[in-house]
């Protein structure tokens, strides 16, 4: 029995401890919001957050993250009202979308280490594939977002 | 007459580059994220629609005014779903905010024939272009009818009756009704005639920044594709194909995975193997533990070293005739002529959407159901009837969202996977291939190889140019056409239908098949043969002592053509100074109805690490719906076309695809883009112009002559990873 918290509900499972975080949330938990890519933490699309940081789930075995908090895409908010979800949605980000979910949910946790970020920092940090090509949007929207959080804290 | 759709030339140029998101987005949209999202709950991507209240077959308003556009095409993120939606709501006349987007039935249109929506294919960059005449159509006829409906229930001249947004009006008697409160009786109104659609300078919509209809669900993790499909007692299978095209399974030793836990079935295809079981991880992994023998084919020899040359050798052998202006062969052989040479070759691609194929069946004894991110709909009824064997009209698609298609989503292999093991388990199943599964069992961009020969007058301009292009048959490798002639268009397309003004000119073409199938790729044969053909007109250049602009420009007379060279020597600084190592390289191509150009920027070190600065292009697609989608498009097209260019290719080793994953195939990456910018130069007219593919093809020749440019090297076959630019 594997047990684990998902967007601060707690789920025990029955399962094997090896299995990817990825397919536990995709097919036990029935949350499709997180996407399979490539299955070797190459293209990011599996992005989740545990305990706050960007993790891609299918490399992750499940029983690595007993104990731990773990936020999908559908934990981030719970109206599309995280600043990074807001300036995705002004500066119309996603084209297929696929790989969306994992973008937002790395560049969230991102955010949180550094408000301010330049480009080059955003670059750095940010690591994962999009094939429709939205780079220089996410970039436009990193930045959006940062101003968006800013202007909150006020 | 050349109609512009912006009278004002002043601002004709539409400049992206610079506009502030929050500057375009006053469109009466609703743009809190709420409300967004609230707004696409009501989007509907199941098949089989009711007809009881529909305007038409592609638009339905309910009472509380939401019109809903059901939309032929599908959508992968190329953005045709709010464009057409939007052609409709500019004749329709309704709120923007109460639209919403539906798929059409493909049931429903074979049913009708296949004359309901036309074939259905999401293909050819043609969304737009094909419906851009029925949507209007739909959007004008129903908001005449809606306004017959008003006058009859006030017993008034339609003529008296007003729209606006949403709304018949009556002035005299003050009165008015929604298009929700006459939808139902407007729906049985036959006109005499129907209305025309507005002229472009009409419009108050079309043309205008607008957020996408698709993007708020796209945020959550509500947007559905074809992987999350979820149907009750779904179980999951995972997939092994062979390692060589044409090799077949041999045997399989199942002991590795004996009372694995939730396997319910290992199913031997011809050439595969899948493994059943209630989740898919456990599929996987049970797959990959298995022990299977292939039995080799005839290829498995067969080796990239192999191809290259075979594809370069026959641009010396024999040559079909695809294009013969003048005669190219004499005025080469002419004494004194200059002679300029070039042969140039491009390796397989894979399409790497960023969904792997997958596609989830239920088989019942009279209807076969399909959950899938499809390109063509009408192509999954046919396979599905013929791999489940019932009737096509008993089969339904369910289309979702795509992951990306890039063309490769027009066949699914994956459903022959699907239904086979179906068929053994007798539970819906969901088979998802692994993306090593995904890129080996790709169809592929045709690997090609081209020889020029030009001769350059004593003017320096080109008297003659003869081109032979060696490359694989996309319709023979999938059985589409044999291609009798000898000539396929997408072959020779750029090739022999490139405007320049070159007296002798002809062009040859050996259709030449691998064991290796070859498909459709995002741009198709412009992909490669702009490559081929721009940096061979580069080469020409600067034999003449021209520079490439220029001597592009005296080679042309379009205005679309020139009116983008003008846009492009202005953005893109053309002719300015660089520093060292820097360099600038330009291309234009006319493909799919669309001129595009563009200019890159890039910086090559003396170690040959190319780091590329910055690409503008500008683009003529004559008529704009929605400039916010035209922008994603050329910036992903760019980032597509620079991802092929610097490090795409799949080699053959054994008869097999070596690359299987994105460590093997890699992506761009944001940290590697460039700025892009982005200028459409509208002439306007009686065409409309594609977008979905126009910019991946000018790209890569862009590239390599910038490259040019700051080393002095000639790249003339991708990819460049493996070119060695080290100057020091």
């Amino acid at each position: 029995m594997v047990v684990i918290s998902v967007n601060g509900k707690r789920h025990e499972l029955d399962i094997e401890p090896e299995t990817p975080l990825l397919w536990v949330i995709r097919d036990e938990l029935g949350m499709t919001g997180t996407k399979f890519g490539c299955g070797i933490a190459q293209c990011g699309a599996c992005t989740v957050q545990v305990n706050g940081v960007a993790q891609r789930s299918c490399v992750t075995p499940v029983a690595s993250v007993a104990g731990k908090e773990v936020t999908t895409i559908e934990g981030l908010s719970p109206d599309v009202s995280h600043p990074v979800q807001q300036a995705w949605l002004e500066i119309d980000v996603p084209q297929c979308g696929y790989c969306q979910s994992g973008q937002i949910m790395a560049a969230a946790a991102f955010l949180k280490t550094n408000p301010a970020p330049t480009d080059a920092e955003i670059d750095e940090g940010l690591t994962n594939l999009c094939r429709c090509g939205t780079y220089p949007r996410i970039r436009k929207a990193v930045h959006r977002a940062a101003a968006l959080a800013a202007g909150k804290k006020v | 007459m050349n109609k512009r759709i912006n009278p004002d030339l002043s601002r004709r140029t539409v400049v992206f580059a610079g506009v502030s998101a929050a500057g375009g987005l006053a469109i009466g949209v609703p743009l809190t994220a709420e409300a967004a999202v609230a707004g696409f709950q009501k989007v509907s991507l199941a098949d089989g629609q009711a007809r009881a209240k529909e305007m038409t077959a592609w638009l339905v308003i309910d009472p509380d005014n939401t019109v809903t556009v059901r939309i032929p095409h599908q959508e992968m993120g190329q953005g045709t779903s709010t464009a057409l939606a939007m052609l409709v709501a500019e004749e329709l006349e309704c709120d923007w905010a109460d639209v919403r987007i539906e798929y059409a039935s493909a049931n429903r249109n074979l049913r009708d024939g296949g004359k309901l929506y036309g074939d259905m294919q999401t293909v050819g960059s043609q969304g737009v272009r094909s419906q851009v005449a029925i949507m209007q159509q739909a959007g004008a006829s129903a908001r005449e009818r809606l306004r017959v409906a008003a006058a009859q229930q006030w017993k008034v001249d339609p003529a008296q009756c007003s729209i606006e947004s949403g709304r018949c009006l009556e002035r005299v008697a003050n009165r008015s009704l929604t298009y929700g409160q006459l939808a139902p009786a407007a729906a049985l109104i036959k006109l005499s005639a129907e209305p025309a659609p507005k002229a472009p300078d009409q419009y108050r919509f079309v043309g205008k920044w607008t957020p996408r209809l698709d993007t708020a669900p796209k945020l959550n993790g509500t947007a559905m594709f074809g992987i999350d499909a979820q149907v009750p007692g779904m179980v999951y299978a995972a997939v092994l194909s062979a390692p060589e095209f044409g090799a077949k399974l041999k045997s399989v030793d199942e002991a590795p995975i004996k009372g694995a836990r939730g396997v319910l079935a290992v199913v031997k295809m011809d050439d595969a193997v899948a493994v059943v079981a209630d989740r898919y991880w456990r599929a996987q992994s049970a797959l990959d533990r298995l022990d299977i023998e292939w039995a080799p084919g005839p290829n498995a020899t067969v080796d990239s070293a192999q191809l290259d040359k075979a594809y370069r050798d026959a641009c010396d052998g024999p040559m079909v005739s695809a294009k013969n202006v003048g005669d190219a062969a004499g005025a080469l052989a002419k004494p004194g002529a200059k002679l300029v040479e070039a042969t140039y070759e491009v390796p397989y691609l894979a399409h790497a959407a960023m969904e792997p194929l997958n596609c989830t069946v239920q088989l019942s004894p009279d209807r076969v159901d399909v959950w899938v991110g499809t390109q063509s709909p009408m192509a999954v009824l046919g396979l599905a009837a013929k791999e489940a064997g019932v009737a096509p009209e008993n089969v339904y698609v369910h289309n979702t969202f795509l992951g990306g298609g890039f063309g490769r989503k027009t066949m699914h292999d994956e459903l022959v996977h699907a239904i086979a093991c179906a068929k053994v388990v007798k539970k819906p199943v969901k088979v998802i291939w692994s993306r090593e599964q995904d890129m080996r069992r790709d169809r592929y961009r045709p690997q090609a190889a081209v020889k020029f020969r030009a001769a350059l007058g004593a003017d320096n301009r080109p008297t003659a140019m003869e081109t032979k292009a060696a490359v694989g048959s996309i319709f023979r490798s999938l059985g589409m056409d044999p291609v009798t002639g000898g000539v396929e268009p997408m072959a020779v397309e750029v090739l022999a239908t490139h405007p320049y003004k070159i007296p002798n000119n002809s062009v040859g073409v050996m259709l030449k098949n691998a064991h290796v199938p070859v498909m459709f790729w995002r741009s198709v044969g412009a992909s490669q043969n702009t490559f081929f053909l721009e940096c061979f007109v580069d080469e020409m250049a600067h034999a003449a002592g021209q520079d490439p602009l220029a001597f592009r420009r005296a080679l042309l007379d379009r205005p679309d053509y020139l009116g983008v060279l003008d846009v492009l020597a202005d953005k893109g600084n053309w002719g300015q100074p660089m520093g060292p190592g820097q360099g600038r390289g330009i291309s234009i191509v006319g493909t799919y109805g669309t001129v595009t150009g563009q200019v890159v920027e890039v910086t090559v070190g003396a170690d040959g690490k190319v780091k590329v600065d910055r690409v503008v292009a500008v683009v003529d697609c004559y008529h704009a719906v929605n400039p916010n989608t035209i922008e994603q498009q050329i910036e992903g097209g760019i980032i597509y076309g620079l991802t092929a260019a610097l490090y795409g290719e799949v080699t053959i080793k054994d008869g097999a695809p070596v690359q299987g994953n994105f460590n093997s195939y890699p992506l761009l990456r944001m940290s590697e883009t460039p700025k892009i910018e982005t200028y459409l130069n509208l002439s306007g007219g009686p065409k409309w112009g594609g977008i979905g593919e126009p910019s991946v093809a000018p790209t890569a020749p862009a590239l390599c002559n910038a490259i040019f440019a700051a080393t002095g090297k000639r790249v003339r076959k991708l990819p460049l990873k493996n070119v060695d630019l080290k100057t020091a």
